[in-house]
């Protein structure tokens, strides 16, 4: 995958910002290449939007600086805008307006010409599937309908860089995968797209490379695959009846130090076991759940995935209030 | 410049399209609440207010230049509730990632705020002479009942905006609104001379920009040019002042914002 040589749009290097005394981030460097979808994957407050918003040139950064496409974000702000397009987390539609009011608007903000203008609309609202709702007023739009408008927003100014700030949030299934379409049919016309995302399959699927954000540091940068390959090993998970929770830990200290073992992470009814070849190690590890009396309910062999990558570099999960979920 | 003049254009006409996509509300804006004081109030207190004590024909006369006045006050503290609105949908974040000059949004909110406010002015003066209330100093009288309003009505609508930029939400903004509208409307030379007043209510009446404002007009309603020019000078100079500190608080809060 990786080509030597690849041009660098994005340079970001030792990015700091503080709010109110609250660190948002914290020296992150990392580079997006011409021609990828690159993400920013964390869980909330991570510090994902801030560096979104520091590369849209819309928040200083305390420390550190940033170029796209050459320019600093900060001192050539104005050459930053007219080369990027932004399609901000919260709806940000007016009512009021129309979906092809709303592109008229910014026509003008880029200061193009009228005929430019209506030539772009007529293309992006294609692009969008939104041409027959273009003329009705946008609180008559679904939470789908918004999401497109905001894309064609983004796209209006013809960039070269988009900028997504968690395209699917709260979004459908349909709607999901449709966006995640768009996305990649404008990586096809040779747009490079950063987002932000806090869906590990969102990830996964979109993004050609990744930089795994928490507590406002990068914890990991790579592709998704590179990502699980640095893992190293596959995953055993065990889960454990329901009456028997308290044999997770006896069986965790049975499994320690056994050869092929490489990392033990409990959870409340089970444990997540990565080995390094699960034909060896399965018998071991089934000995051991004999050996402590735990009786087992399930047990899953799966190669690592990105949420397995998360919990192994940050500790936690990404959303610690769900149980994790993969599809 | 011509970039400035397109984007500021295209930002005005968005506020237009707004007020008037809701009809309602565009009939409530032009013929608005304050058209009941001069109505009502100003026919209520016809005999209760004492000729002698206004110095004016009659109440609603007197009156006529209070509520032009109220009128500019309302619009103003009110002025910047729609770029909060911006603020907190993401709006106004869009708009800031787009590469126009970072005054266009503050401008084209003053140029609606500004023209929607003289439309209002020119509808209560319209009124008022229904009611036999004519200006002495004429067409060329109104124009400075106009400027004047305009010269107060930037500052008001600054402050709105560095309170809508400061707060964290519109829950804030409104109470911080109804606080300050009442007690500078009591305040203030619009329903009582400053002459009729409590002697410490007067004295407060005095650091009240809106009563000069009112006082300035109020003689080109009733009197005529003489009395009016040097209250003018007057207020022209008191609102420069006031309109510096405002816009220079305001383009603080701005910065911090987009800081």
């Amino acid at each position: 995958m990786e080509v030597i040589g690849r041009t660098v749009a994005i340079e970001a290097s030792g990015l700091g910002k503080v709010y109110d005394g609250v660190t948002a981030i914290d020296g992150l460097s990392f580079q997006v290449f011409a021609g990828e979808i690159f993400g920013l994957l964390g869980p909330n407050g991570a510090g994902k939007s801030t560096t979104l918003r520091i590369l849209i040139t819309i928040v200083r950064p305390d420390a550190g600086h940033a170029t796209v496409l050459g320019h600093d974000v900060v001192r050539e702000a104005d050459r930053v805008r007219h080369l990027i397009g932004y399609v901000p987390q919260e709806r940000a539609i007016d009512r009021f307006l129309t979906g092809r009011e709303h592109l008229l608007l910014l026509g003008d903000l880029y200061h193009l010409p009228k005929s430019e203008t209506r030539k772009r609309i007529a293309e992006i609202l294609r692009l969008v599937d939104l041409e027959e709702q273009a003329d009705r007023p946008a609180r008559t739009y679904s939470g789908g309908m918004k999401r497109k408008l905001d894309l064609a927003c983004g796209l209006l100014p013809n960039p070269k860089i988009l900028f997504l700030d968690e395209p699917t949030l709260g979004l459908d299934v349909q709607s999901r995968l449709r966006i995640w379409d768009y996305v990649r049919r404008l990586r096809e016309r040779g747009i490079t797209i950063v987002m932000t995302t806090n869906y590990l399959d969102e990830a996964d699927r979109l993004c050609d490379r990744l930089a795994i954000i928490d507590g406002g540091r990068i914890k990991a940068l790579g592709s998704p695959n590179e990502l699980k390959a640095g893992l190293g090993g596959d995953i055993i998970s065990l889960t454990v009846g329901a009456s028997e929770t308290a044999c997770v830990d006896r069986l965790a200290s049975e499994l320690k130090g056994l050869p092929f073992v490489r990392a033990i992470s409990t959870k409340q009814n089970g444990l997540d076991i990565r080995v390094e070849s699960p034909e060896k190690a399965l018998p071991v590890v089934l000995e051991a759940a004999n050996r402590a009396a735990c009786r087992l309910e399930f047990i899953d062999y799966h190669r690592p995935r990105l949420d397995d990558v998360f919990v192994a570099l940050t500790g936690h999960a990404i959303r610690e209030e769900f149980p994790k979920t993969d599809e | 410049m011509a970039a400035y003049v397109q984007e500021i254009g295209a930002l005005t006409m968005r506020w237009v399209r707004r007020l008037s996509r809701e009809k309602f509300s565009m009939v409530f804006t032009l013929v608005q609440p304050m058209l009941f004081w001069l109505i009502f109030f100003g026919n209520l207190f016809q005999r209760a207010a004492d000729a002698q004590v206004v110095q004016a024909p009659n109440y609603i006369s007197f009156l006529a230049a209070g509520v032009v006045v109220m009128t500019v006050l309302n619009n103003g503290l009110a002025g910047g509730v729609d770029l909060l609105f911006d603020k907190e949908n993401g709006f106004l974040e869009r708009l800031l990632s787009t590469p126009i000059h970072r005054t266009s949004v503050v401008l084209s909110r003053f140029l609606f705020v500004m023209t929607i406010t003289c439309l209002q002015i020119l509808v209560i003066l319209g009124v008022a002479a229904l009611f036999g209330v004519r200006p002495a100093t004429g067409l060329l009288g109104v124009a400075v009942i106009l400027f004047i309003g305009m010269l107060f009505g930037v500052g008001l609508t600054a402050i709105s905006m560095a309170i809508a930029f400061s707060v964290k939400s519109h829950g804030d903004f409104f109470s911080v609104l109804g606080f300050l509208s009442l007690p500078l409307i009591f305040l203030s030379s619009a329903l009582v001379p400053l002459s009729a007043m409590p002697a410490w209510m007067s004295v407060l009446a005095r650091f009240n920009p809106m009563t000069w404002a009112i006082d300035a007009i109020r003689p080109l309603i009733l009197s005529g040019w003489a009395e009016a020019l040097p209250r003018i000078g007057m207020v022209v100079v008191i609102m420069a002042v006031f309109d510096a500190f405002c816009l220079y608080g305001s383009a603080r809060a701005f910065r911090r914002t987009i800081g």
